[in-house]
């Protein structure tokens, strides 16, 4: 008992100084200051003199070579064998932190030496090529910032549920590498040529077939995230990026592009994501992600005031713009345009908020966003008529309602 | 190195399988060209990177398409798959009797409720009722299984793998050999099933 735990602030309320405040029984804590030798080391003090000293009164810990959240922020992702979930609910803006970007991989992740990194270009081209990651960086660069969403983004049936419990598979970054037309320019594209194959270099070798019109349009070789080298969970060093598509297609620690003229058939695009609409079809090459918003403030776990209240949320759409959010706190029954953050941008989320004065009556709230195609975020029951009862599970993208309890308690309301 | 299966072949499959070319040239909605004007200041070529040898390139070049291309030569029967899946697949996928930590593979009981369904009403997705070409399965066990030791199988094991899992979806005889010529010509059942996406936006949910 008694530390704080430096190395790990932010893990899960272990240890928190937050808890030591509350709790008050720990008599001693672990700061960082630097040695004789510049460099940081850990060193105990009395608690007593961090917990009672006016901060103004006591030179604080040196510059350090790496930034640290508060340790009294307690900041982490939800992970399961298989994925691990954006905390939606405590964020601000729309960058998702890089080390809380979501994550979904098929085997793990893997050790992917820099030096030794190439990408294979090769099939339909006039010259098969080979890229070094130096080679990327020195191409012409492109920087955008887009959201990525995994098509499986979509949990329910509890009212004890989080906007990371229910959508924590999207997350936001900004984008740095080379545009996959230029790559494909120097290689040189046959005639005939449609689609390509992109492969992965970990355990499960990854692919997903693109057509061409999607890898000549926006598509991009990544290197770089939030300003720097892509984190090693998001596709180190290198990584397909396609805006606004499901997230499967972005093929990370990408190795290999093969260009063809007919898809591949992968395991993934075929016996996975894929989804079951009407009349036992089944829907295949369901790349695009459609519109989407959830409120992130208020939702559970948060527990509300009376008084005004800004609801804030984001909106994206894998087709273009958010043009429209409308926000409802009377169930449904009238809807508010809410304020969009700008600037707006293309295959982004998208800020939105509207000032709510709450009175302390019971209330559902709900948002909905409008993308520049004109399509309005569906209910689960427009989404069950249009793909039947037995529809699979990708690319569900129902509005989002919160109930609100007149102690001012948030939870989730399954949809009906 | 493998040896892809020839070109005379692949040209009377892709006439049979006609329709399902006209399926996915559809998704070419527009036609592919490089949507953006080359910047005037760029070169013909920034002379990066080098060519890739052909030797790099079939080392590399695992993948198997729905017509055949990229299998490799060898073979495989139901009674030697049989034996690989009980020692290397069992623990995972489960047996006839007995449920595994990953998907179910082939169906004991078709009106087995799905899982994750959000109705409850769903069957389990197998490879029997969901997947539509069987290179696919050629294509992944080689690829990403075992999952403990991806990549460790040898085309033999790959092919009689492949073979078992078939026979036990009811979809090939247990005398099937499997080979580069046979294994694209498997007609899988629920291929028919399978549509493109026609959602493109606007005010149409679909």
């Amino acid at each position: 008992m008694g530390k704080i735990n430096m190395e790990n602030p932010g893990s899960g309320g272990r240890m928190s100084r937050r808890k030591l405040l509350l709790g008050g029984a720990a008599t001693a804590a672990v700061v960082l200051v630097k040695s004789t030798f510049g460099k940081m080391v850990q060193t105990s003090l009395p608690e007593s003199s961090l917990l009672l000293a006016d901060p103004t009164k006591v030179p604080g810990p040196f510059p350090g070579e790496i930034g640290t959240r508060s340790e009294f922020e307690s900041l982490a992702k939800k992970a399961t064998l298989t994925s691990s979930r954006t905390p939606l609910q405590s964020l601000y803006g729309t960058i998702t932190p890089s080390d809380l970007h979501f994550e979904r991989h098929h085997a793990g992740v893997p050790v992917m030496d820099p030096e030794k990194y190439e990408l294979l270009i090769h099939g339909m081209v006039d010259k098969a090529m080979v890229f070094s990651l130096n080679d990327l960086k020195r191409f012409p660069s492109v920087t955008r910032i887009a959201f990525l969403e995994c098509s499986g983004n979509f949990r329910t049936g509890k009212v004890e549920m989080s906007p990371q419990d229910i959508c924590g598979l999207t997350s936001q970054s900004e984008w740095t590498g080379v545009m996959l037309s230029t790559l494909l320019r120097e290689a040189g594209l046959q005639s005939g040529a449609s689609w390509l194959l992109a492969e992965g270099s970990d355990a499960a070798v990854m692919t997903r077939s693109i057509p061409m019109r999607k890898a000549l349009d926006d598509a991009m070789i990544v290197y770089a995230q939030n300003g720097e080298a892509i984190r090693p969970e998001q596709g180190y060093p290198a990584r397909l990026f396609l805006p606004g598509w499901e997230g499967n297609t972005s093929i990370k620690w990408i190795r290999r592009i093969e260009v063809g003229d007919q898809p591949y058939m992968t395991r993934e695009e075929t016996s996975k994501y894929t989804e079951e609409v009407k009349d036992g079809k089944i829907r295949q090459f369901s790349f695009d992600m459609d519109a989407r918003s959830i409120i992130t403030f208020p939702a559970f776990p948060q527990q509300i005031e009376r008084g005004w209240v800004e609801i804030r949320g984001i909106a994206w759409s894998g087709r273009g713009r958010i043009v429209k959010v409308e926000v409802s706190t009377d169930a449904g029954k009238s809807w508010d345009a809410a304020g969009l953050t700008g600037p707006v941008l293309d295959k982004a989320h998208t800020q939105f908020k509207l000032l709510w004065h709450w009175k302390g009556q019971e209330t559902e709230i709900l948002s909905r966003a409008t993308d520049e195609t004109g399509y309005l975020q569906p209910t689960m029951h427009q989404l069950i008529a249009a793909r039947g009862e037995s529809m699979g599970g990708y690319h569900l993208n129902p509005i989002t309602a919160w109930y609100v309890k007149k102690d001012g308690q948030v939870l989730h309301r399954p949809e009906r | 190195m493998m040896q892809k299966i020839s070109a005379l072949f692949l040209l009377s499959f892709l006439h049979a399988c006609s329709a399902d070319t006209v399926r996915y040239q559809e998704l070419q909605t527009e036609q592919a060209n490089f949507s953006e004007e080359t910047p005037d200041n760029w070169p013909k070529s920034f002379g990066l990177g080098k060519e890739a040898s052909v030797a790099r390139i079939s080392s590399m070049d695992i993948d198997v398409r729905p017509d055949g291309k990229g299998l490799p030569s060898g073979s495989g029967t139901v009674a030697y798959g049989r034996s690989l899946y009980l020692t290397k697949c069992v623990s995972c996928h489960g047996s006839k009797t007995s449920s595994g930590i990953y998907d179910r593979l082939f169906s004991y009981d078709q009106s087995r409720v799905h899982p994750d369904s959000l109705k409850g009403n769903k069957r389990n997705k197998t490879i029997g009722n969901y997947w539509p070409y069987a290179t696919t399965l050629y294509d992944y066990i080689n690829r990403a299984m075992p999952f403990n030791a991806p990549g460790s199988l040898r085309p033999n094991e790959v092919y009689s793998l492949t073979a078992y899992l078939l026979y036990e979806n009811s979809i090939i005889d247990e005398n099937t050999v499997l080979t580069a010529m046979s294994l694209p010509r498997v007609k899988m059942p629920a291929q028919k099933r399978f549509v493109n996406d026609t959602r493109k936006g606007g005010a149409e949910v679909e």
